[in-house]
């Protein structure tokens, strides 16, 4: 059963992120739609400039969330290396495991495959998102922003978020 | 070479013009010399210095300026650095945010890396930046035109852009002498106060 991506933003809401951009995928459409009805989601036009908005919007007081396919994980990691992590600017990926176990289009096959080890590689701690677990996943992700202050990755696969 | 580079400013010059009419504005500076000129002339808690993530200081400041509404957000960039991002110039466009003054300096070069030409000599950024939706885009050569309008962009609701042609003479600064971690710190301080708002989230 999928976690219903109102609620999920509910959660990341009560937990007080409090600031969402990113670039779409259709993994996380349920979540974009609910963020959009509720007047918090501020478009992007690249993941990499989404990335620099919520560095921005930490700096000025907020909470923030980036969402993103695993694509733009790629056009971000200049970005997340040498903002975030040298500056220590937290921010939650929510980034959408496209390609996730080999089934998938095929531009989308090898960002699967290394998806975890691109981030074991920055040293961006990440977590899959399961939705039997969504509120120790989320409060996993709140702890390592509190106390490390990078960005966390919290995956989303297929399916997990209605 | 340029044959008006004789008559133009330097970036250091300019800089330090444009910092000398701030008061509590928030200033995000791009990668490269504009940042360690900006510390040099004058430095101050209200100032990021970015030192990579060479393109995104509008975005940086757009997030900024969201964050913040009533405070005044003034991004020090340069050609190279906005033609690197310039879906960015489209961002600010759509989403219009009125505390927002974008200043370019543009040298047609990228200066820290050996003076290579940017393609800011043939594409008028700043009739992309009006294409895109930015209120106010002006285009200057002097310095005390320059200085006239970043004063009436910064008392103006905004999102505004004002492209300054400098001269590719850098400044014999040093780097700027802040580590970045504690660049975040001053400069979340002096946006935000202390205790202004929350830290993070609340681990659950």
């Amino acid at each position: 059963m999928p976690f219903p991506a109102k609620d999920f933003v509910g959660l990341l809401q009560e937990a007080g992120f409090d600031f969402f951009t990113g670039v779409p995928d259709s993994t996380l459409a349920g979540v974009i739609a609910a963020l959009i009805e509720r007047r918090a989601y501020v478009p992007a036009v690249r993941e990499d400039e989404a990335v620099g908005m919520a560095a921005g919007a930490y700096m000025g007081g907020r909470v923030p969330v980036v969402l993103m396919q695993n694509s733009g994980l790629g056009t971000s990691l200049n970005a997340l290396i040498s903002l975030n992590l040298i500056y220590l600017q937290p921010c939650l990926l929510l980034i959408s495991w496209r390609g996730h176990d080999g089934k998938d289009a095929p531009e989308h096959l090898i960002m699967g495959q290394v998806l975890a080890q691109q981030l074991d590689l920055v040293r961006i701690p990440h977590r899959t998102l399961k939705a039997e677990t969504v509120r120790e996943d989320l409060g996993w992700a709140a702890q390592a922003f509190m106390a490390r202050r990078i960005p966390v990755a919290l995956l989303v696969t297929k399916g997990v978020l209605s | 070479m340029r044959p008006e580079e004789g008559v133009l400013t330097s970036r250091g010059r300019a800089i330090g013009a444009v910092l000398d009419l701030l008061t509590d504005e928030l200033v995000v500076v791009c990668n490269g010399f504009a940042s360690r000129e900006a510390f040099a002339q004058r430095d101050r808690p209200e100032n990021f210095y970015m030192i990579g993530s060479m393109g995104l200081a509008p975005a940086i400041g757009l997030g900024l300026a969201l964050a913040q509404p009533k405070r005044k957000v003034v991004v020090l960039d340069g050609d190279g650095n906005v033609l690197m991002a310039l879906g960015t110039l489209a961002t600010v466009g759509a989403l219009k945010p009125k505390n927002l003054v974008h200043i370019v300096f543009d040298n047609e070069t990228y200066g820290s890396t050996g003076n290579q030409p940017t393609i800011s000599r043939t594409v008028r950024l700043e009739q992309v930046a009006k294409a895109a939706g930015y209120k106010n885009a002006e285009r200057v050569r002097e310095l005390d035109d320059a200085v006239y309008e970043a004063k009436t962009m910064l008392k103006d609701d905004g999102p505004s852009f004002l492209l300054v042609k400098v001269s590719e003479l850098a400044d014999d600064v040093g780097r700027v002498e802040i580590e970045p971690a504690a660049m975040t710190e001053r400069f979340r301080k002096a946006a935000v106060g202390v205790g202004g708002a929350s830290a993070g989230p609340l681990p659950r």
